[in-house]
């Protein structure tokens, strides 16, 4: 019985010349990261060990994104806390506001996960770095304590999913369009505990940035990572971005997959989440007469640079509808000066959007974007759980930048076909 | 290892927005966290919740966010144990992780409602509903998540 990519990439970061689903293995790590909310609590757990240093300083980072810059004193006192003890750690990769951005757009691009990597991360979405062809999963805050400490993590071995991608994706589809549709089609617990593998011909018309919104979302799905088989485009990403060394994994030809599913791209039709959980799919044509309060592009899961470019090739020379917000957010402060480059900053905020600085903030109502009672917004984060972005009473409609970039301009959910 | 308690009983996909919402993390203190447990899904729990009580749900409870905060906001408001269908993978390390016994068992969720009164033996996977008469046997815990359970959490195991 041959392995699947996750299994081989666990297998060789335990030394084992094989590894089976159900397995209790313990994996050596290649970068432990966590945020302004996670970290304090396995900083005070790290404290308790008694150790003066981490395993190695330059496979922890630190970023604080997701209530920064400080909304409030507790948030700041939190922050403090954390640079404190990176600063005593001698900790390389802390990112401070100013040259942070939201952790996991910022990690690839400050080349910090490479494909055949073990990542573990104290945020659900760590699983994006799957996009590289990394293992990569999120854990909580005494898992990084006990990770930093030790550079270690205990797995059970994942049985995995096949998802063999084929054709291209039509018009605005997106990447996020095609896991939403993933998620509607299995369900929120569809793979629970489980690898979602992506390979097959279609992967070639699907961006860099396509691939990190769907890894992205594959916690939406319960799995425990994502991972795209590597190729020429991510030869070329990594290249780019890392000097780190790094390795290939594919899959045996005899992997055994619990499921294997054959999606067509090219039949994905632009996908809107309903309330309140991401396999609540329908098709755009589906949707029906919505109408919305506010509007938030950005995210972990859509803040990257051809999400600020759907949406402002779409706001550009238009107009956000009188008594909706806009609130665009780039993922890191080399997206927001590239956007400004391109001039699309200036699109935006001439449709009469903001445009914010990097911040996990609105997506799950911490500051920067919270909702009123009985409100409703489509999102291009990840998740419409009740009162993620606000009041209890609120509602989250998820959805790919285009769609909801044309939502703003009508005040309704639009496809962005029907933007005259 | 024994647990016993008041059941409160909730559905499928539980999630750790509404365990512990967003706007209460700019603390990590228990007490403080415990306050606002389950608000957001069901305001009078904090108002009704014993030391000891059981929490009983349906399948996936725990997915979305990672936040510790969650496990630890339910042990703090006095929970003695979680039995659902299945947890989302994230939970479950966190809950083994500090101390906070959980079990999956899919007849017992079903054969159970709420304020029923439950009792958990750790050590052999046995849960009695006392209300109703009936028993359950699901896998008990290996003995090293038991250590880990008794010494509060894996960090205090592996000083221990």
């Amino acid at each position: 019985m041959g392995m699947t990519m996750t299994q081989k990439i666990l297998a060789a970061h335990t030394g084992l010349e094989k590894v089976v689903p159900g397995q209790l293995i313990e994996a050596d790590l290649d970068l432990v990261l966590g945020n302004d909310i996670t970290s304090p609590v396995a900083v005070k757990e790290f404290n308790k060990t008694g150790l003066d240093k981490v395993f190695d300083k330059s496979k922890v980072a630190i970023v604080p994104d997701h209530f920064t810059p400080n909304k409030d004193i507790k948030a700041a006192e939190q922050c403090k806390f954390i640079r404190e003890f990176a600063c005593r750690m001698d900790i390389e990769n802390y990112f401070e506001v100013g040259e942070m951005g939201i952790e996991h757009c910022l990690i690839p691009e400050k080349g910090l996960a490479v494909p055949g990597d073990v990542i573990i991360g104290a945020d659900s979405h760590t699983c994006t770095y799957g996009a590289l062809g990394a293992f990569s999963t999120g854990v909580g805050s005494t898992d990084m304590a006990a990770g930093m400490a030790t550079g270690k993590c205990w797995f059970k071995v994942p049985s995995a999913l096949k998802f063999v991608l084929k054709g291209k994706p039509q018009g605005w589809v997106s990447g996020k369009d095609i896991i939403l549709h993933i998620i509607g089609m299995i369900g929120v617990d569809g793979a629970l505990y489980k690898s979602m593998e992506f390979m097959g011909d279609g992967l070639k018309n699907l961006t860099m940035d396509d691939r990190f919104t769907m890894a992205n979302m594959a916690i939406e799905a319960g799995a425990k990572n994502g991972i795209f088989m590597v190729d020429e485009r991510t030869i070329e990403y990594v290249k780019e971005h890392s000097t780190k060394p790094y390795k290939i994994y594919e899959p045996d030809e005899d992997a055994v997959y619990d499921e294997v599913y054959e999606i067509d791209l090219s039949s994905i039709r632009p996908t809107v989440a309903f309330p309140h959980l991401p396999d609540n799919t329908r098709t755009i044509d589906e949707v029906g007469d919505i109408e919305i309060d506010q509007v938030v592009i950005g995210s972990c899961t859509n803040g990257r640079m051809e999400d600020l470019r759907v949406a402002a090739k779409i706001l550009r020379g238009r107009k956000v509808k009188k008594g909706v917000r806009c609130i665009v957010f780039p993922g890191t402060q080399n997206i927001y000066l590239q956007a400004l480059k391109e001039g699309l900053v200036e699109d935006i905020v001439k449709a009469g959007a903001v445009f914010s600085t990097p911040t996990c903030g609105p997506c799950l109502g911490g500051h920067m974007g919270i909702l009123a009672k009985g409100e409703r917004a489509v999102s291009t984060t990840n998740r419409n759980f009740v009162g993620r972005m606000g009041h209890v009473e609120s509602e989250v409609y998820l959805a790919s930048p285009a769609v909801a970039a044309a939502s703003a301009i009508t005040g309704r959910i639009t496809d962005p076909d029907k933007i005259k | 290892m024994k647990a016993k308690g008041k059941v409160f009983r909730y559905q499928d996909n539980v999630d750790t927005d509404v365990i512990i919402p967003a706007r209460y993390l700019n603390t990590s203190d228990p007490a403080e966290l415990a306050k606002h447990c389950m608000e957001d899904i069901d305001k009078d729990f904090i108002k009704n919740v014993k030391p000891g009580d059981i929490i009983v749900a349906g399948k996936n409870f725990g997915c979305g966010s990672s936040r510790e905060h969650a496990p630890i906001a339910i042990k703090a408001a006095g929970v003695s144990c979680v039995i659902a269908k299945t947890f989302a993978r994230i939970f479950f390390r966190n809950s083994i992780n500090i101390g906070l016994p959980i079990l999956e068992c899919e007849e017992a969720v079903d054969g159970t409602d709420a304020d029923d009164e439950v009792e958990v033996d750790f050590t052999t996977g046995t849960i009695r509903n006392l209300t109703k008469g009936t028993t359950y046997t699901t896998q008990p815990f290996p003995e090293f998540m038991q250590k880990i359970i008794q010494a509060e959490g894996l960090i205090n195991y592996i000083k221990g």
